[in-house]
């Protein structure tokens, strides 16, 4: 069923080989969302999607720092979890049209990304909604003694719903390998975060005596650093942690989001892109490092390109499941 | 049942050894809540847990009924099979969003690759003089949702064995124990059972009306079938034992030889467990059916505080026995 063979599955100790490794697969999300959007403009994929271009460097930075059979917990805009703790982009796209050969069997969509192989516990359309599920799946890892960390990945949208607190509180309480990656892309929808987001945000963390961080979601590399150091802390049970990146969501809402410029000005996104873009920022230091150079670095895009445009070529061939699974697996 | 096996164990009992047994047979079963350690419970039902397994498999919750619950949803997927302990019914309201869009809709929307392994006990039932926020039966809100099941034990005996298939069970299960029942003996045999769910259970033998029953008002439509026999009708009393799955066909075959059904359940009766069933049996028994059937739920009123209007609020065997007179056209 998998047409497309992700290279970047590989893991290395060497640092050139992560570092193309996280480059290749930021671009990889990248393009991934580029697709999704055309699927979107094109009229070929049901309902919307929540993209996330721009926030690479957070997923890729942390998942890095990750094994296979660690845990993840992503949301609605969770295509980059999704792709960074290393599922296929055919299943993927699968998936987002509702076909059979999804991860979900097309029964979820593009918010409801699940994948036991990948660790990946699912993404979550309610915001907020899966601190529990990751809070709870750490649990298991202490219980069961098995090593696993779980990461749960939310907007700072889900700052505002109460569960986190009450997950954090029991995290602290039962020192729990958890990290809360707190995702702040400046948007909660169509809303300044700080229109809705009282106090200090790292504060509501170190309240519980939580290990609280911030750092630049912008930079894989520092992002990749600080994961690691908070992943090594909590398989060691040493207890959760929260750790606030701050990032930019380059398009809207969701791919129907067009008309910004009543919520932020079109400058203040050429800024990030032009200035802060995780993706050009890492290229430049892997030349300057002599890492790689820009013939190598076009190569993977133009390899990862061919490679989306066959996934999604893939789910487009791909059939729909047969009506009479809508009633299947509703119970185990 | 072997007669020398018979003895006698109060419902509150019957849980405990059916959670004691069950954590002894499969070291991932574990139970968290407020209060549920040393505590036992307000309620007591279980005392002497957390000494025989320890704190570790018997946590003490703070009061967050939507973190600790969810956090039931994760463990569930990720190898542990927790039983999620909800004081009051009342409370469900804070769990919500864990149950019906995280517990139920996990295994559907992963195409079947997670699954949710997860127990939620709380309990249901007025008349107990705790007021609106502590007195209400809210299993037909989880009834309403699939991907839940929800089994609602009326005796010592069917508590014990459905809590056994409840833990084994793969799916999220919700599970309601009246608490006016927790002292209520009945026979529970020594030996290792379970009950399955889905499959009613007809506590008392009739021919002229069928009374489907619930929970707490099992006992209670036992008591008016009593009254019934003293004036020459003769009372069927089934009781459904899970109100999802439900076993239809059962409920319908009654209706069907008795010709005349009530429905007794102590959740709200607008848009509840009743109505559900009484449209069932009419579906399925119209036909068979002199009469209409006649559901009896909660009034449609905030539990009150006080004793002789709380009274008032639920079914009692008076007023089931007048309406199943009524129903058979007896004076």
């Amino acid at each position: 069923m998998t047409t497309v063979t992700d290279k970047s599955n590989t893991k290395s100790n060497t640092q050139v080989e992560k570092w193309i490794r996280t480059y290749r697969r930021m671009v990889m999300i990248r393009l991934f969302e580029e697709q999704v959007n055309e699927l979107y403009t094109r009229a070929l994929m049901p309902g919307l999607a929540h993209l996330y271009v721009g926030e690479e460097a957070v997923a890729v930075g942390i998942c890095e720092a990750l094994n296979p059979t660690d845990y993840i917990t992503s949301t609605h805009r969770g295509h980059g979890h999704c792709l960074a703790k290393g599922a296929s982009p055919d299943r993927m796209f699968a998936e987002l049209l509702g076909k059979e050969a999804g991860y979900c069997r097309g029964k979820g969509g593009s918010m409801h990304i699940a994948d036991p192989a990948t660790g990946n516990l699912g993404a979550n359309a309610i915001v907020g909604g899966s601190t529990g599920i990751a809070t709870g799946a750490a649990l298991s890892s202490k219980r069961l003694r098995t090593g696993q960390v779980a990461v749960c990945f939310f907007g700072e949208g889900a700052l505002g719903q109460g569960v986190l607190y009450e997950v954090m509180n029991l995290a602290a309480l039962w020192k729990l390998p958890v990290i809360y990656v707190c995702e702040n892309n400046l948007y909660t929808e169509y809303t300044h975060y700080s229109e809705t987001t009282a106090g200090d945000i790292l504060a509501r963390g170190t309240a519980f005596g939580v290990q609280a961080e911030a750092v630049d979601g912008q930079d894989v590399r520092a992002v990749n650093a600080i994961a690691q150091k908070l992943v090594d802390r909590a398989r060691k049970g040493e207890g959760p942690a929260f750790l606030l990146c701050n990032t930019y969501r380059y398009t809207g809402h969701h791919v129907g989001d067009i008309n910004r410029e009543y919520y932020r000005s079109k400058q203040e996104e050429q800024e990030w892109k032009t200035k802060r873009d995780p993706i050009k920022n890492l290229a430049e230091w892997l030349i300057s490092e002599k890492l790689a150079d820009a013939a190598g670095l076009t190569a993977i895009e133009t390899e990862v390109r061919a490679e989306m445009k066959s996934a999604v070529e893939f789910a487009i061939a791909a059939p729909y499941p047969g009506v009479e699974e809508v009633e299947q697996d509703v119970y185990a | 049942m072997p007669e020398a096996a018979q003895r006698e164990l109060t419902f509150a009992q019957a849980v405990r050894e059916a959670l004691a047994e069950e954590m002894r047979r499969d070291s991932r079963v574990c139970i968290f809540g407020e209060d549920v350690a040393e505590a036992g419970t307000p309620f007591k039902v279980l005392a002497g847990l957390v000494e025989e397994f320890g704190a570790e498999r018997v946590l003490d919750t703070p009061i967050s009924e939507a973190g600790f619950t969810g956090m039931g949803v994760g463990a569930a997927m990720t190898g542990l099979r927790p039983v999620v302990d909800i004081m009051f019914g009342d409370f469900l309201t804070l769990t919500m969003d864990q149950m019906v869009n995280q517990a139920a809709k996990v295994h559907y929307m992963s195409g079947g690759t997670w699954k949710v392994p997860m127990v939620l006990r709380t309990t249901l039932g007025a008349t107990r003089r705790s007021a609106a926020q502590h007195s209400q039966s809210l299993h037909a809100w989880l009834s309403h949702v699939p991907g839940l099941k929800v089994v609602m034990p009326s005796t010592p005996y069917d508590a014990k064995g459905l809590l056994k298939t409840a833990i084994r069970d793969e799916n999220p299960v919700v599970f309601f124990e009246d608490k006016m029942m927790f002292k209520l003996k009945g026979p529970v045999p020594v030996e290792e059972y379970t009950i399955p769910f889905g499959v009613a259970d007809i506590k008392r033998q009739g021919e002229d009306i069928t009374i489907v029953a619930t929970s707490s008002m099992v006992q209670v439509a036992l008591g008016a079938a009593e009254l019934l026999e003293k004036i020459g009708i003769s009372a069927e009393v089934i009781d459904p034992r899970t109100t999802w799955p439900l076993d239809e066909k059962t409920l319908i075959e009654s209706a069907k030889k008795t010709s005349r059904a009530m429905v007794v359940d102590e959740g709200y009766g607008r848009y509840g467990v009743t109505g559900e069933i009484a449209s069932v049996i009419a579906e399925g028994a119209f036909y068979n059916l002199e009469a209409p059937v006649k559901r009896m739920g909660a009034m449609h009123v905030p539990i009150p505080f006080s004793p002789p209007l709380e009274d008032v609020t639920v079914p009692t065997d008076q007023t089931i026995f007048e309406a199943a007179r009524a129903l058979c056209g007896k004076e």
